[in-house]
Protein backbone atom coordinates (compact mmCIF):
# COMPACT_ATOMS: atom_id res chain seq x y z
CA UNK A 1 0.00 0.00 0.00
CA UNK A 2 2.89 2.45 -0.65
CA UNK A 3 1.16 6.24 -1.33
CA UNK A 4 2.46 7.40 -4.35
CA UNK A 5 -0.07 10.20 -4.71
CA UNK A 6 -2.76 10.95 -2.19
CA UNK A 7 -5.56 11.26 -3.99
CA UNK A 8 -7.69 14.36 -3.15
CA UNK A 9 -10.78 13.64 -0.95
CA UNK A 10 -13.26 15.50 -3.86
CA UNK A 11 -11.69 13.42 -6.65
CA UNK A 12 -12.73 10.35 -5.02
CA UNK A 13 -16.33 11.67 -4.03
CA UNK A 14 -16.29 13.04 -7.92
CA UNK A 15 -15.67 9.43 -8.72
CA UNK A 16 -17.98 7.14 -6.52
CA UNK A 17 -20.86 9.47 -7.28
CA UNK A 18 -20.49 8.56 -10.96
CA UNK A 19 -20.34 5.37 -10.08
CA UNK A 20 -23.55 5.46 -8.39
CA UNK A 21 -25.36 7.31 -10.27
CA UNK A 22 -25.68 5.11 -13.26
CA UNK A 23 -25.55 1.83 -10.91
CA UNK A 24 -27.85 -0.43 -12.56
CA UNK A 25 -28.46 -3.93 -11.74
CA UNK A 26 -25.22 -5.33 -10.66
CA UNK A 27 -21.78 -5.68 -12.38
CA UNK A 28 -20.39 -2.33 -10.36
CA UNK A 29 -17.31 -3.90 -8.72
CA UNK A 30 -15.81 -4.29 -12.26
CA UNK A 31 -16.94 -0.55 -12.66
CA UNK A 32 -14.94 0.43 -9.71
CA UNK A 33 -11.71 -1.75 -11.02
CA UNK A 34 -12.36 -0.01 -14.14
CA UNK A 35 -12.46 3.82 -12.70
CA UNK A 36 -9.80 3.47 -9.97
CA UNK A 37 -6.66 0.84 -11.55
CA UNK A 38 -7.03 1.22 -15.53
CA UNK A 39 -8.02 4.70 -15.92
CA UNK A 40 -7.37 6.45 -12.94
CA UNK A 41 -4.46 4.44 -11.72
CA UNK A 42 -5.02 5.10 -7.90
CA UNK A 43 -3.93 1.79 -6.84
CA UNK A 44 -2.25 -1.57 -8.64
CA UNK A 45 -4.16 -4.71 -9.66
CA UNK A 46 -3.11 -6.75 -6.84
CA UNK A 47 -3.79 -4.16 -4.40
CA UNK A 48 -7.28 -4.00 -5.87
CA UNK A 49 -7.98 -7.50 -6.49
CA UNK A 50 -7.98 -9.13 -2.63
CA UNK A 51 -11.18 -6.27 -2.12
CA UNK A 52 -13.01 -8.12 -4.86
CA UNK A 53 -13.21 -11.81 -2.60
CA UNK A 54 -13.21 -9.17 0.35
CA UNK A 55 -16.20 -7.23 -0.54
CA UNK A 56 -18.28 -10.66 -2.17
CA UNK A 57 -17.19 -12.69 1.27
CA UNK A 58 -18.23 -9.84 3.84
CA UNK A 59 -22.15 -8.81 4.85
CA UNK A 60 -23.47 -6.17 2.83
CA UNK A 61 -23.47 -5.41 -0.81
CA UNK A 62 -20.30 -5.98 -2.48
CA UNK A 63 -20.10 -2.65 -4.45
CA UNK A 64 -20.53 -0.49 -1.41
CA UNK A 65 -18.24 -3.21 0.55
CA UNK A 66 -15.85 -2.81 -2.58
CA UNK A 67 -16.38 1.27 -1.93
CA UNK A 68 -15.14 0.80 0.84
CA UNK A 69 -11.73 -0.84 0.55
CA UNK A 70 -10.92 1.29 -2.50
CA UNK A 71 -12.05 3.90 -0.01
CA UNK A 72 -9.39 3.20 2.49
CA UNK A 73 -6.62 1.85 0.63
CA UNK A 74 -6.45 5.19 -0.86
CA UNK A 75 -7.39 7.33 2.01
CA UNK A 76 -8.18 5.50 5.31
CA UNK A 77 -11.12 6.12 7.00
CA UNK A 78 -12.18 9.57 5.12
CA UNK A 79 -11.72 7.56 2.11
CA UNK A 80 -13.65 4.91 2.95
CA UNK A 81 -16.72 7.03 4.35
CA UNK A 82 -16.12 9.27 1.38
CA UNK A 83 -16.37 6.86 -0.69
CA UNK A 84 -19.84 5.16 0.39
CA UNK A 85 -21.17 8.48 0.77
CA UNK A 86 -20.44 9.57 -2.58
CA UNK A 87 -21.69 6.08 -4.13
CA UNK A 88 -24.67 5.97 -2.26
CA UNK A 89 -26.25 9.88 -2.81
CA UNK A 90 -27.28 10.15 -5.60
CA UNK A 91 -29.09 7.01 -5.58
CA UNK A 92 -30.58 7.90 -2.35
CA UNK A 93 -32.20 11.08 -3.11
CA UNK A 94 -33.54 9.46 -6.89
CA UNK A 95 -34.96 6.99 -5.14
CA UNK A 96 -37.10 8.93 -2.34
CA UNK A 97 -37.74 11.25 -5.45
CA UNK A 98 -39.09 7.91 -6.91
CA UNK A 99 -41.17 6.70 -3.78
CA UNK A 100 -42.69 10.11 -3.29
CA UNK A 101 -43.95 9.99 -6.51
CA UNK A 102 -45.26 6.45 -6.15
CA UNK A 103 -47.63 7.78 -3.56
CA UNK A 104 -49.02 10.01 -5.74
CA UNK A 105 -49.37 7.96 -8.23
CA UNK A 106 -51.01 5.11 -6.69
CA UNK A 107 -54.68 6.41 -7.44
CA UNK A 108 -53.88 6.22 -10.71
CA UNK A 109 -56.33 3.11 -12.66
CA UNK A 110 -53.70 0.32 -13.54
CA UNK A 111 -50.91 1.77 -11.67
CA UNK A 112 -50.97 -1.15 -8.89
CA UNK A 113 -51.00 -3.93 -11.86
CA UNK A 114 -47.90 -1.89 -13.54
CA UNK A 115 -46.20 -2.23 -10.61
CA UNK A 116 -46.99 -5.76 -9.94
CA UNK A 117 -45.08 -6.73 -13.27
CA UNK A 118 -42.54 -4.38 -13.07
CA UNK A 119 -41.86 -6.13 -9.40
CA UNK A 120 -42.14 -9.61 -11.35
CA UNK A 121 -39.92 -8.83 -13.99
CA UNK A 122 -37.14 -7.50 -10.89
CA UNK A 123 -38.12 -11.07 -9.38
CA UNK A 124 -37.01 -12.27 -12.63
CA UNK A 125 -33.76 -10.82 -12.77
CA UNK A 126 -32.70 -11.80 -9.12
CA UNK A 127 -33.50 -15.33 -9.79
CA UNK A 128 -30.86 -15.10 -12.62
CA UNK A 129 -28.68 -13.89 -9.98
CA UNK A 130 -29.38 -16.66 -7.54
CA UNK A 131 -29.32 -19.24 -10.59
CA UNK A 132 -25.82 -17.68 -11.71
CA UNK A 133 -24.56 -18.75 -7.89
CA UNK A 134 -25.66 -21.70 -7.63
CA UNK A 135 -23.97 -22.97 -10.38
CA UNK A 136 -20.70 -23.45 -9.03
CA UNK A 137 -22.34 -25.57 -5.83
CA UNK A 138 -23.90 -27.78 -8.17
CA UNK A 139 -20.49 -30.34 -7.88
CA UNK A 140 -19.61 -30.12 -4.43
CA UNK A 141 -22.48 -32.05 -2.36
CA UNK A 142 -21.50 -30.42 1.19
CA UNK A 143 -22.09 -26.86 -0.49
CA UNK A 144 -25.42 -27.80 -2.23
CA UNK A 145 -26.18 -29.42 1.51
CA UNK A 146 -26.11 -25.99 3.03
CA UNK A 147 -27.17 -23.82 -0.10
CA UNK A 148 -31.00 -25.87 0.12
CA UNK A 149 -30.46 -25.63 4.26
CA UNK A 150 -30.27 -22.08 4.28
CA UNK A 151 -32.91 -21.48 1.78
CA UNK A 152 -35.62 -24.01 3.54
CA UNK A 153 -34.63 -22.25 6.59
CA UNK A 154 -35.04 -18.84 5.81
CA UNK A 155 -37.17 -18.57 2.64
CA UNK A 156 -39.92 -21.89 4.09
CA UNK A 157 -39.86 -22.36 7.56
CA UNK A 158 -39.09 -18.64 8.26
CA UNK A 159 -36.55 -18.87 10.76
CA UNK A 160 -35.16 -15.87 11.81
CA UNK A 161 -31.67 -14.71 9.82
CA UNK A 162 -29.47 -14.05 12.30
CA UNK A 163 -29.19 -17.46 14.03
CA UNK A 164 -29.09 -19.32 11.19
CA UNK A 165 -26.35 -17.20 9.80
CA UNK A 166 -24.55 -17.92 13.43
CA UNK A 167 -25.19 -21.69 12.64
CA UNK A 168 -24.89 -22.05 9.38
CA UNK A 169 -21.76 -20.01 8.38
CA UNK A 170 -19.60 -21.65 10.48
CA UNK A 171 -20.77 -24.87 10.03
CA UNK A 172 -20.77 -23.83 6.21
CA UNK A 173 -16.77 -22.75 6.07
CA UNK A 174 -15.79 -26.08 8.28
CA UNK A 175 -16.88 -27.74 5.64
CA UNK A 176 -15.29 -26.06 2.79
CA UNK A 177 -11.59 -25.99 4.91
CA UNK A 178 -10.19 -29.39 3.87
CA UNK A 179 -10.62 -28.19 0.06
CA UNK A 180 -9.65 -24.97 0.28
CA UNK A 181 -6.32 -23.62 -1.09
CA UNK A 182 -3.87 -21.21 -0.19
CA UNK A 183 -3.40 -18.97 -3.55
CA UNK A 184 0.50 -19.31 -4.29
CA UNK A 185 2.46 -18.25 -1.21
CA UNK A 186 2.98 -14.29 -1.51
CA UNK B 1 -44.06 7.43 19.66
CA UNK B 2 -42.10 8.68 16.60
CA UNK B 3 -38.34 8.15 18.15
CA UNK B 4 -39.80 5.03 19.36
CA UNK B 5 -40.32 3.83 15.50
CA UNK B 6 -37.07 4.81 14.42
CA UNK B 7 -35.68 3.19 17.16
CA UNK B 8 -37.26 -0.09 16.14
CA UNK B 9 -36.64 0.45 12.49
CA UNK B 10 -32.85 0.34 13.57
CA UNK B 11 -33.00 -2.08 15.86
CA UNK B 12 -34.87 -4.59 13.30
CA UNK B 13 -32.53 -3.73 10.53
CA UNK B 14 -29.27 -3.28 11.78
CA UNK B 15 -28.98 -7.27 12.40
CA UNK B 16 -29.52 -7.96 8.88
CA UNK B 17 -26.81 -5.76 7.97
CA UNK B 18 -24.84 -8.22 9.56
CA UNK B 19 -26.12 -10.83 8.51
CA UNK B 20 -26.60 -9.56 4.80
CA UNK B 21 -24.28 -12.33 3.22
CA UNK B 22 -24.66 -12.51 -0.81
CA UNK B 23 -26.30 -8.81 -0.55
CA UNK B 24 -29.50 -7.10 -0.14
CA UNK B 25 -31.41 -9.93 -1.47
CA UNK B 26 -30.68 -11.60 1.95
CA UNK B 27 -32.78 -9.47 3.52
CA UNK B 28 -36.24 -9.71 2.04
CA UNK B 29 -37.47 -12.59 3.87
CA UNK B 30 -36.88 -11.32 7.25
CA UNK B 31 -37.67 -7.87 6.71
CA UNK B 32 -40.72 -8.75 5.27
CA UNK B 33 -41.57 -10.97 8.33
CA UNK B 34 -40.87 -8.33 10.60
CA UNK B 35 -42.22 -4.69 8.83
CA UNK B 36 -45.05 -6.89 7.33
CA UNK B 37 -46.29 -9.83 8.98
CA UNK B 38 -45.11 -8.13 12.73
CA UNK B 39 -45.14 -4.36 13.16
CA UNK B 40 -48.04 -4.24 10.58
CA UNK B 41 -46.10 -0.69 9.29
CA UNK B 42 -46.70 -1.66 5.36
CA UNK B 43 -48.67 -3.94 3.53
CA UNK B 44 -47.80 -6.50 1.34
CA UNK B 45 -48.53 -4.77 -1.62
CA UNK B 46 -46.71 -1.77 -0.35
CA UNK B 47 -43.47 -4.09 0.06
CA UNK B 48 -43.87 -5.64 -2.80
CA UNK B 49 -43.65 -2.06 -4.85
CA UNK B 50 -41.13 -0.36 -3.30
CA UNK B 51 -38.93 -3.41 -3.90
CA UNK B 52 -39.77 -2.91 -7.52
CA UNK B 53 -39.00 1.10 -6.96
CA UNK B 54 -35.78 -0.12 -5.56
CA UNK B 55 -34.43 -2.78 -8.97
CA UNK B 56 -36.06 0.13 -11.05
CA UNK B 57 -33.45 3.10 -9.52
CA UNK B 58 -30.07 3.29 -9.46
CA UNK B 59 -27.89 2.17 -6.39
CA UNK B 60 -27.83 -1.17 -4.55
CA UNK B 61 -30.82 -3.37 -3.85
CA UNK B 62 -30.35 -2.28 -0.20
CA UNK B 63 -31.76 1.11 -1.04
CA UNK B 64 -34.66 -0.93 -0.24
CA UNK B 65 -34.28 -0.39 3.49
CA UNK B 66 -34.14 3.06 2.57
CA UNK B 67 -37.56 3.10 0.96
CA UNK B 68 -39.13 1.11 3.82
CA UNK B 69 -37.79 3.59 5.85
CA UNK B 70 -39.18 6.69 4.00
CA UNK B 71 -42.89 4.92 4.02
CA UNK B 72 -42.83 4.27 7.43
CA UNK B 73 -41.34 7.37 8.83
CA UNK B 74 -40.32 9.61 6.24
CA UNK B 75 -37.25 11.69 5.99
CA UNK B 76 -35.99 10.48 9.43
CA UNK B 77 -36.86 7.02 8.58
CA UNK B 78 -34.99 7.13 5.04
CA UNK B 79 -31.89 8.26 6.99
CA UNK B 80 -32.32 6.04 9.80
CA UNK B 81 -32.88 2.94 7.97
CA UNK B 82 -29.41 3.50 5.59
CA UNK B 83 -27.42 4.10 8.14
CA UNK B 84 -28.90 0.40 10.11
CA UNK B 85 -28.13 -1.24 7.11
CA UNK B 86 -25.33 0.84 5.65
CA UNK B 87 -23.10 1.47 8.67
CA UNK B 88 -22.54 -2.25 10.45
CA UNK B 89 -21.81 -4.68 7.48
CA UNK B 90 -19.56 -1.28 6.31
CA UNK B 91 -17.58 -1.43 9.71
CA UNK B 92 -17.26 -5.10 9.59
CA UNK B 93 -15.76 -4.40 5.80
CA UNK B 94 -13.31 -1.32 7.00
CA UNK B 95 -12.26 -3.73 10.29
CA UNK B 96 -11.10 -6.29 8.34
CA UNK B 97 -9.94 -5.04 4.92
CA UNK B 98 -6.58 -4.21 7.16
CA UNK B 99 -5.97 -7.78 7.61
CA UNK B 100 -7.39 -8.71 5.17
CA UNK B 101 -4.83 -7.40 2.69
CA UNK B 102 -2.07 -8.34 4.20
CA UNK B 103 -2.58 -11.83 4.42
CA UNK B 104 -4.15 -12.18 0.72
CA UNK B 105 -4.10 -15.48 -1.07
CA UNK B 106 -4.18 -17.12 2.33
CA UNK B 107 -6.16 -20.26 2.80
CA UNK B 108 -9.04 -19.00 5.19
CA UNK B 109 -9.60 -16.42 2.66
CA UNK B 110 -10.49 -19.11 0.12
CA UNK B 111 -12.17 -21.42 2.86
CA UNK B 112 -14.14 -18.31 3.75
CA UNK B 113 -15.84 -17.81 0.02
CA UNK B 114 -15.95 -21.48 -0.52
CA UNK B 115 -18.43 -21.72 2.58
CA UNK B 116 -20.05 -18.23 2.65
CA UNK B 117 -20.76 -18.44 -1.53
CA UNK B 118 -23.22 -21.08 -1.11
CA UNK B 119 -24.89 -19.69 1.81
CA UNK B 120 -25.56 -16.26 0.28
CA UNK B 121 -26.85 -18.43 -2.78
CA UNK B 122 -30.01 -20.06 -0.47
CA UNK B 123 -30.62 -16.86 1.19
CA UNK B 124 -31.28 -15.48 -1.84
CA UNK B 125 -33.02 -17.67 -3.40
CA UNK B 126 -35.22 -17.44 -0.07
CA UNK B 127 -35.56 -13.93 -0.86
CA UNK B 128 -36.61 -14.60 -4.26
CA UNK B 129 -39.96 -17.36 -2.81
CA UNK B 130 -40.95 -14.79 -0.39
CA UNK B 131 -41.03 -11.82 -2.99
CA UNK B 132 -42.53 -14.21 -5.72
CA UNK B 133 -45.56 -14.96 -3.28
CA UNK B 134 -46.30 -11.73 -2.77
CA UNK B 135 -46.11 -10.91 -6.59
CA UNK B 136 -48.17 -14.85 -7.29
CA UNK B 137 -51.61 -12.92 -8.27
CA UNK B 138 -52.44 -15.00 -11.19
CA UNK B 139 -51.08 -16.55 -14.12
CA UNK B 140 -49.30 -13.60 -15.47
CA UNK B 141 -46.85 -12.24 -13.17
CA UNK B 142 -45.44 -15.89 -12.25
CA UNK B 143 -45.01 -16.31 -15.93
CA UNK B 144 -43.31 -12.83 -16.32
CA UNK B 145 -41.32 -13.99 -13.63
CA UNK B 146 -39.96 -17.41 -14.84
CA UNK B 147 -39.63 -15.91 -19.05
CA UNK B 148 -37.30 -13.07 -17.05
CA UNK B 149 -34.73 -15.36 -15.62
CA UNK B 150 -34.63 -17.46 -18.83
CA UNK B 151 -34.20 -14.93 -21.04
CA UNK B 152 -31.67 -13.30 -18.76
CA UNK B 153 -29.87 -16.64 -18.45
CA UNK B 154 -29.84 -17.20 -21.83
CA UNK B 155 -28.89 -13.14 -22.84
CA UNK B 156 -27.22 -11.52 -19.84
CA UNK B 157 -26.09 -8.25 -21.55
CA UNK B 158 -30.16 -7.32 -22.01
CA UNK B 159 -30.50 -4.03 -19.84
CA UNK B 160 -32.57 -4.61 -16.94
CA UNK B 161 -34.72 -1.70 -17.47
CA UNK B 162 -35.88 -2.87 -20.37
CA UNK B 163 -37.12 -6.01 -18.30
CA UNK B 164 -38.57 -3.73 -16.20
CA UNK B 165 -40.37 -1.70 -18.45
CA UNK B 166 -41.77 -4.72 -20.53
CA UNK B 167 -42.93 -6.97 -17.14
CA UNK B 168 -44.87 -3.37 -16.56
CA UNK B 169 -46.46 -2.84 -19.63
CA UNK B 170 -47.50 -6.19 -20.03
CA UNK B 171 -49.13 -6.32 -16.36
CA UNK B 172 -51.16 -2.81 -17.48
CA UNK B 173 -51.95 -4.33 -20.88
CA UNK B 174 -53.73 -7.15 -19.08
CA UNK B 175 -55.29 -4.79 -16.96
CA UNK B 176 -56.83 -2.57 -19.79
CA UNK B 177 -57.88 -5.08 -22.12
CA UNK B 178 -59.27 -7.42 -19.62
Amino acid sequence: MDQTRRVPLSEIYRTFFVIGLFSFGGGLVSWIYRDTVDVRKWMSREDFLPGVALAQVMPGVSSTNCAIYVGQILRGWLGALTAITAMLSAPFLISLAAAWAYKSLLHIPGFQETMIGVAAAAIGMLMRTGVEAARPQIRDISAMAVMIASFLAVGVFRFPLVPVICVMGPISVALAWPSAKAEGAK
Amino acid sequence: MNADTLIRIFTIIAPLSLASFGGASSIYAPMQHEVVDIEKWITAREFLDLFAISRAMPGPGSLFCTLVGWQVAGLAGAIIASIAIYLPSSLVVYGVGHVWSRHRGKRWHNALEKGLNPLGAGLLFAGVVTLAKLASDGFLPIAIIGVVCALNVWKPKIHPVIFLISGGALCYGAYAFA
